[in-house]
């Protein structure tokens, strides 16, 4: 088997949406809120390997801007994200997902 | 070279994740996410973007990782408890989806597809921090400012609900 000299952009696109695969099952299978958040997390790196990607088989650097973007929104996110859970945990005692239903009463 | 360094990367970010929604205790969870998050910083660097792969260690791997690592801790979780009839329906049903999501992906990866014309205007040298610096202050000035808006408001609005309940004071009102 013979590698060629540069990663083809296809390669760096299939790695992306393997990763992005990964944290969509990780939200569906896990139970754990804090788990799923990982996988957000997940998904959101796999969308900015691709943003970087194409940023970089066109030579630009707008993509690479975007990726700094995102990563300031899942900054922000998690910031949130762990404060609502805390506070879910003190309330409720746990962090299981499927525990959680207030409004069901 | 470069081909093998990419897939020793792209095994090391794809096998953390898969540990990542595979194991059991959450901080392992987290430390493989931290392991996945640095194959990305290297695949970053192959892709030319020194600045991003800086980034994604010192913010993703530092900071985010060490908060939900902080959480995992302040809450004591043991191992999650995962078992009895309805977990493994919904496993099972949580893979059939993403096994079909992937066959898409396939598929579509499968199809003709190109990715458009190359803009060969620019030079071709990109990814440096000066660069990336000049265009976040001057092209993209407003979402830079209001990036610092949303920081702030997501430092005041954690803060709001990270401290819980508090007891009202006597003769006063809540909150």
């Amino acid at each position: 088997m013979s590698l060629p000299t540069v990663v083809p952009l296809s390669w760096y696109l299939a790695l992306s949406a393997t990763l992005f695969v990964i944290g969509v099952i990780g939200v569906l299978v896990r139970r754990n809120a804090l788990i799923i958040f990982m996988s957000i997390e997940l998904m959101l790196n796999a969308a900015n390997l691709a943003f970087v990607a194409f940023a970089q088989h066109h030579k630009s650097l707008d993509g690479q801007i975007f990726v700094f973007f995102v990563m300031t929104v899942a900054a922000a996110e998690v910031a949130i994200g762990l404060a609502i859970i805390v506070n879910v945990f003190r309330l409720k005692e746990t962090v299981y997902v499927d525990e959680i239903n207030l409004l069901k009463g | 070279m470069i081909p093998i360094l990419f897939v020793a990367f792209a095994l090391i970010v794809v096998g953390c994740a898969l540990m990542v929604i595979l194991h059991r205790n959450p901080v392992t969870s987290a430390l493989f996410l931290v392991l996945s998050f640095c194959g990305l910083a290297g695949l970053y660097v192959l892709l030319q973007a020194e600045f991003l792969a800086m980034v994604q260690v010192i913010v993703y791997a530092g900071a985010i990782m060490v908060l939900f690592l902080f959480v995992i801790m302040y809450l004591n979780l043991k191992r999650d408890r995962e078992d009895g009839m309805p977990f493994v329906l919904r496993r099972g049903v949580g893979w059939a989806v993403g096994l079909v999501l992937l066959a898409e992906g396939a598929l579509l990866m499968a199809r003709r597809w190109a990715p458009g014309p190359i803009d060969l205007s620019l030079p071709p040298a990109i990814g440096n921090t000066a660069a990336i610096g000049q265009t976040l202050y001057s092209r993209y000035l407003f979402p830079f400012e209001v990036t610092s808006i949303l920081l702030l408001v997501a430092m005041v609005g954690a803060v709001l609900i990270g401290r819980g309940r508090t007891q009202p004071p006597p003769g006063g009102t809540a909150r």
